[in-house]
């Protein structure tokens, strides 16, 4: 059997389990979805969106698939201490794709009206509310992974600030991968922020056990007008994963965004990042730092959509490759003709460390106005070797030589990650994971081998 | 304290030097002059030990230990100091991280502890008045943004903290208005003493005119040609290299 009819079938056999308490609204997404994969079916080798990422031999992978959540008997707190422990912040951990909350509610309601937690839940409680935002930003039409997880996502977190709140403490989502064998996980992130909102999140993918995970999310997020949203996705998965992320943001007018993704570990991982500018002067930047060792495959994808005029965009992606891992960087902005004014900017490093590496960079411009400020630029090279020779000169060892370099490049990115403790403790796991010190989950006390 | 002995150096195939010799003790001044493309230098990088050329012969003797067997850092670590003819800008990297790295790799070495924060930032203070060095440079990354004069100022900054036994100065002198030229001989002078030795590698002699050579040799065509004091300075500034290269061609 090909493999999308494995999933159709998937999908028809276990219909009546998936999404058992659905409302209708999300029986119809997931109807239309399945139809959507239907048609499109996994992106082949010529499809030139994932050229250098072919992802349909993963899916056909042997690998098991939970229509509910698992009764697994861990005790996160004691076991697991996430790499990134921010004292201040919100944590809600998501297992296997399913929302953990042993003894906690599934889902919170603060005073100010913020309500944050499984997603599931919030779909039950607040159908009208999730009904507006839900699926309306990620089309499932020509998006073959959007459309997987929208049939088969079963819960995952719902963030709601309301106008004008500001959540105090940043939200900190926690996945987890966990079991006792090879495992697929669709799991659907939705963040709303109404008008003058402002909320930080921080996403910590994590594996707790050495079994082949393949991982297909979904974030949509909606910012008002002169929302704030800041969205940091750390992936420190362990190299026997297969993560593919699909995020899709939405800003209205004068709303700000900063996405970034740092991603440590994690076998072949795809990210696909789609930010559409529906209001004026909206302003967004995308950072992007990745690290590959041994057989490491990253892959980012990006497009950024300005639509309405006055709207800026930064992005800086930035790769450092070893041995014979490989990365993609491929971006793309798209100013439409009405977009007057528009300023986007992109640039694109990547350092090779070994001579087996490889990277491939493709930046791409579409531009149908006349009056805009457009930039982009990639680099593919070694780490430099004037100086290294003059840090050597002065007594410092080669490694450590070369280590002051690379700091320095991935310093680049991660100086402009914004809030200060977290921009701290990032600067640290990135020289830790390049001096090799860090593997996996750091704090995790499982010992699981890669 | 330094002793090259028929020193030949290959780049990619063709002979840059072709047989230097040079002995220099604790406590002198040598200049190494020379026109331009006669291997200047190609000598400073082989005693610093830059690795894209090869030694196809010779040897060099440094403290009584064969240099070209240690790497660049363990020269470094041993005492040797090249002032760059081109200082590298390395974005990213702060100056005082940078200087911090290097001053504790040295004391590593030697079997020291490193230096604590509050010492070396004394310790910066201190040296930075020698060269008269913009308190702001050293807040910013390694020589980025600095002028032509900042970069030289910097070199003799850090030959000033790192404290060498011999210290090696490529052009140092060259871009430099006669402000900074004095500001960066100073410099030289003041940490001058009779452990320490100094090899400076200049195309001009107006810089002898501040840091006073014992001896002056003139490097032509990869062989040191002439060798004398510090007049032989004074006759190449009135007369040109083009006496020494007619006598040096004749003679071949």
């Amino acid at each position: 059997m090909h493999t999308p009819e494995k999933y159709l079938e998937l999908f028809q056999k276990n219909r009546k389990q998936i999404g058992k308490d659905d409302p209708p609204f999300v029986k119809k997404l997931r109807d239309t979805a399945i139809a959507s994969f239907r048609q499109s079916g996994f992106p082949g080798r010529k499809e030139e969106r994932y050229r250098y990422t072919h992802l349909e031999p993963v899916f056909d992978g042997e690998l098991s698939f939970d229509f509910q959540p698992r009764q697994i008997r861990f005790d996160d707190d004691e076991i697991f201490s996430c790499d990134v422990p921010l004292l201040d912040s919100s944590v809600v951990t998501v297992l296997n794709g399913f929302f953990h909350h042993p003894g906690k509610e599934a889902l919170t309601r603060l005073d100010n009206g913020i309500i944050y937690g499984s997603l599931k839940e919030a779909i039950g409680q607040y159908p009208d509310l999730v009904k507006k935002y839900l699926g309306t930003n990620a089309p499932t039409s020509n998006e073959p992974f959007v459309a997987l997880n929208t049939a088969f996502s079963q819960d995952g977190i719902f963030l709601y600030v309301p106008e004008g709140v500001r959540m105090e403490r940043p939200i900190q989502i926690i996945n987890l991968l966990l079991s006792d064998k090879n495992q697929m996980v669709h799991h659907r992130n939705l963040f709303v922020l109404e008008s003058n909102a402002v909320a930080q999140v921080i996403i910590c993918d994590h594996t707790l056990s050495p079994h082949m995970f393949l991982t297909n999310s979904v974030t949509e997020a909606y910012t008002g007008e002169n929302a704030d949203l800041d969205l940091l996705r750390l992936q420190n998965e362990h190299n026997n994963s297969c993560q593919v992320t699909n995020t899709w943001i939405s800003q209205e007018r004068h709303s700000r965004c900063q996405h970034g993704t740092i991603t440590l570990h994690g076998g072949i991982v795809r990210n696909n990042l789609r930010i559409n500018m529906e209001g004026e002067g909206a302003e967004t930047s995308a950072l992007g730092l990745f690290l590959t060792d041994k057989m490491q495959h990253v892959d980012s994808y990006t497009v950024i959509d300005h639509r309405k005029p006055h709207c800026t965009s930064n992005q800086y992606y930035k790769g450092v490759l070893d041995d014979i891992s490989t990365g993609a960087f491929n971006g793309k902005i798209h100013v439409h003709p009405d977009a007057q004014k528009t300023e986007a900017f992109q640039t694109n490093n990547n350092i090779l460390l070994s001579d087996t590496a490889k990277v491939h960079t493709k930046p791409r411009l579409e531009i149908y106005a006349d009056d805009v400020k457009c930039s982009h630029g990639a680099t593919v090279g070694q780490l430099d070797e004037e100086a290294l020779f003059y840090l050597q000169s002065r007594g410092i060892s080669k490694e450590e030589s070369r280590l002051m370099l690379m700091d320095a490049f991935t310093w680049d990115v991660i100086s402009k990650i914004k809030h200060p403790s977290l921009q701290e403790r990032i600067t640290e796991l990135v020289g830790k994971r390049l001096r090799g010190e860090l593997s996996r989950c750091n704090n995790c006390a499982m010992h699981c081998q890669e | 304290m330094l002793e090259i002995k028929d020193l030949k150096v290959n780049i990619e195939d063709k002979e840059i030097l072709k047989g230097i010799n040079l002995s220099v003790k604790a406590g002198e001044v040598h200049a190494i002059m020379g026109p331009n493309g006669s291997g200047k230098s190609t000598l400073a990088s082989a005693l610093a030990g830059r690795n894209y050329f090869n030694i196809t012969h010779g040897k060099i003797i440094y403290e009584g230990k064969d240099l070209t067997e240690l790497t660049p850092e363990d020269r470094a670590r041993e005492g040797i100091f090249l002032g760059f003819q081109y200082p590298v800008e390395i974005p990213g990297v702060s100056m005082v991280n940078f200087l911090r790295t290097a001053i504790n790799s040295m004391r590593k070495y030697r079997g020291q502890e490193p230096l604590p924060a509050g010492d070396f930032l004394k310790l910066m203070r201190e040296k930075k008045k020698i060269v008269e060095i913009d308190s702001d440079l050293t807040n910013r990354s390694v020589n980025e943004g600095f002028s032509g004069g900042e970069k030289k100022k910097n070199e003799i900054f850090q030959m000033a903290l790192l404290e060498p036994r011999l210290a090696i100065l490529d052009e140092t002198d060259s871009g430099l208005d006669i402000d900074a030229l004095r500001i960066v001989s100073n410099g030289v002078n003041k940490l001058r003493s009779p452990e320490n030795a100094t090899i400076i590698i200049t195309h001009y002699q107006r810089l002898l005119d501040y840091i006073v050579p014992d001896v002056v040799h003139v490097l032509y065509k990869g062989r040191i040609v002439k060798s004398g004091d510090k007049s032989l300075a004074k006759e190449l500034e009135e007369h040109g290299y083009d006496w020494i290269k007619h006598e040096v061609d004749a003679h071949a």
